[in-house]
């Protein structure tokens, strides 16, 4: 076993507010590999971002221990205990190697595209050519080379993004945190900034941790995720196996967010073929995910038992190069062929939900 | 004209240009004190003002003890009015300025009495750069000085011109008061010589020719504001 990339060994957060004591964070510990995207999820107020700025020391923990590459950032064993931590120097150092970016962008509004990069090489050991040439290698990164020398209040939203993106990555850094950073941007530019982001993570190795609240984000580039409520993670795994097998409810209604399917469900109930669903018919949920999706399904379900199934809605989507799909059908025939048939899906690892029985 | 204005402005004419009492004497002493005060001031205001924002909770620089001496200074000396200042700190400016009348001699209480205005302005100003912005610096790997002047400073710019001339303005207003200890200047031409001699008219054109003043201040100032904002 290698050490992990980055740990959070129990690490808590308190905000003293007034006489009452805010648990933002809970004994939390969770490793990060190089080179993951990993993601953490949760509803605002679930600690997540506050857990991820403990890793740049932009939020000191109340306790825990903190470690990025073998190097302990922050180390205190309980409550009372003296924390230790490093200096300020060598914590600026880090800094430069841990890029962020945030929701908001967070861009100078009085320097250009190109001075607001160039700020973050204050401390480069380079020469001033050097600096501005590095500033171009960035903006040309993230297709910005054209916009230079304008201001932010110029640039649109995902522009600005891809601002603060070269801006994070100017000291070459090994992390890149990303604090909602999509969450301020319209569909077709978040899935922009997400590749954005896959292609760093697959061309220069960087290890990504993306804070979110959309599920959406984490399906299309996190091969794994965190999730968490009330500053706690309550599951954690890779992507697909958080896809196909949440364990907790709050996993499934994120799941859920990204899928659309309970909508399709509640639409499809309505619809006459479900009100009026015939005397031994059945509404049935069929989720599936990896090899077993090279069966043909619904194929076999005729040829082997003679149980019609009608595809009232289908959802497939590739998860880490899996398949992970969910299919909503009404079966007909034979009510023991239909057992029979239902048995054997669950054999093939299916999982089969029945909706409703039709009367 | 000229006969219309003699005939008009009697004591204004009589007052005459150059020498003790002339009109140029006054608009010269109430620029050099505005000038210098506000170099003065404003220097020890702007301390004041990053110093407030840095040392506060949340701050870059967060510390109690520093905080609560600057705003307690701030606070006392923003609450003793300026004419009542002027006399209470003489001996202070006698052995700062050598004497306590005089033009120069009013740069001292001028300079203490408009720095706490300034840096409570200068305070508000700041305080509205996006703590975001100032947090994406810290997470770049940036130092104490980079964030005062790179983001603070930079960002906070626009606003700074704009309190600076609020500042200037009433900096202006506070020349007219030093005129009690023998500063001269115009608010003193419209005093001393215009309302104490009920000659009106010396009042009234001392009182314009402040107005011209403010405005300039008030134009030069909303212009730099703007030309310096890119949000």
């Amino acid at each position: 076993m290698t050490k992990p990339f980055i740990s959070f060994q129990n690490v808590s957060v308190a905000f003293q507010q007034k006489k009452r004591t805010i648990q933002a964070v809970q004994n939390v510990s969770l490793d990060i590999d190089q080179g993951d995207i990993f993601g953490i999820v949760g509803y605002s107020g679930a600690g997540k971002s506050t857990l991820v700025r403990t890793l740049n020391l932009l939020q000191v923990p109340t306790s825990g221990k903190i470690t990025v590459n073998g190097q302990t950032l922050f180390e205190k064993k309980d409550q009372n205990a003296r924390p230790q931590q490093i200096s300020a120097k060598e914590l600026r150092l880090k800094r430069q190697k841990i890029g962020m970016i945030f929701q908001h962008f967070n861009l100078q509004n009085e320097r250009t595209v190109f001075d607001n990069v160039l700020f973050a090489l204050n401390h480069a050991k380079l020469k001033q050519k050097e600096k501005e040439a590095k500033v171009h290698e960035l903006l040309e990164l993230v297709d910005l080379t054209d916009r230079a020398k304008q201001y932010p209040s110029q640039l649109s939203g995902g522009q600005k993004q891809r601002v603060a993106i070269a801006r994070a990555l100017a000291n070459d850094p090994e992390i890149l945190i990303s604090d909602e950073a999509t969450s301020a941007l319209d569909p077709k530019t978040t899935k922009q900034i997400l590749q954005l982001l896959k292609r760093l993570n697959q061309e220069y190795g960087l290890t990504i941790v993306l804070i979110t609240h959309e599920m959406d984000a984490v399906k299309e580039i996190a091969n794994k995720v965190a999730v968490m409520q009330n500053g706690q993670v309550l599951e954690e795994g890779s992507t697909l196996a958080i896809f196909t097998h949440p364990q907790e409810k709050l996993t499934q209604e994120f799941i859920e967010t990204a899928t659309n399917e309970d909508e399709a469900i509640a639409t499809i109930s309505q619809s006459p073929a479900i009100t009026a669903l015939g005397a031994g018919q059945r509404f049935v949920r069929l989720a599936y995910s990896g090899n077993n999706t090279n069966e043909p399904l619904i194929t076999s379900l005729y040829k082997k038992y003679e149980v019609q199934a009608n595809i009232l809605y289908g959802n497939v989507e590739i998860l880490q190069g899996s398949e992970v799909g969910a299919l909503l059908v009404v079966l007909s025939g034979d009510q023991d062929k239909q057992a029979a048939a239902l048995a054997n899906l669950k054999e093939q690892g299916v999982t089969v939900t029945i909706l409703k029985e039709g009367k | 004209m000229n006969e219309w204005f003699n005939h008009t402005f009697p004591n204004v004419v009589y007052q005459g240009w150059t020498g003790d009492t002339g009109w140029w004497t006054a608009i010269t002493q109430t620029i050099f004190m505005t000038y210098w005060a506000a170099i003065f001031g404003g220097v020890l205001g702007l301390i004041f003002g990053f110093g407030l924002v840095v040392t506060a909770k949340g701050g870059i620089a967060q510390n109690k003890v520093i905080y609560w001496c600057l705003d307690k200074i701030v606070s006392i000396f923003r609450a003793v009015p300026f004419i009542i200042l002027l006399a209470v700190i003489a001996p202070f400016t006698k052995a700062v300025a050598g004497t306590q009348i005089g033009t120069t001699a009013a740069l001292v209480p001028l300079s203490l009495g408009v720095f706490p205005f300034y840096a409570r302005q200068v305070q508000v100003a700041l305080s509205e750069v996006d703590d975001g912005i100032v947090e994406a610096a810290q997470a770049s790997g940036a130092t104490f000085w980079d964030i005062v002047f790179g983001v603070y400073l930079l960002e906070g710019r626009a606003e700074l011109i704009r309190v600076s001339t609020v500042t200037l303005i009433s900096l202006i207003g506070l020349t007219a008061m030093a005129g009690a200890i023998g500063a001269g200047g115009l608010g003193n031409m419209a005093i001393a010589y215009g309302y104490n001699r009920f000659a009106n008219d010396v009042t009234l054109i001392a009182t314009l020719l402040v107005l011209v003043f403010v405005l300039l201040v008030q134009v030069v100032g909303d212009f730099l504001a703007k030309h310096y904002s890119h949000k």
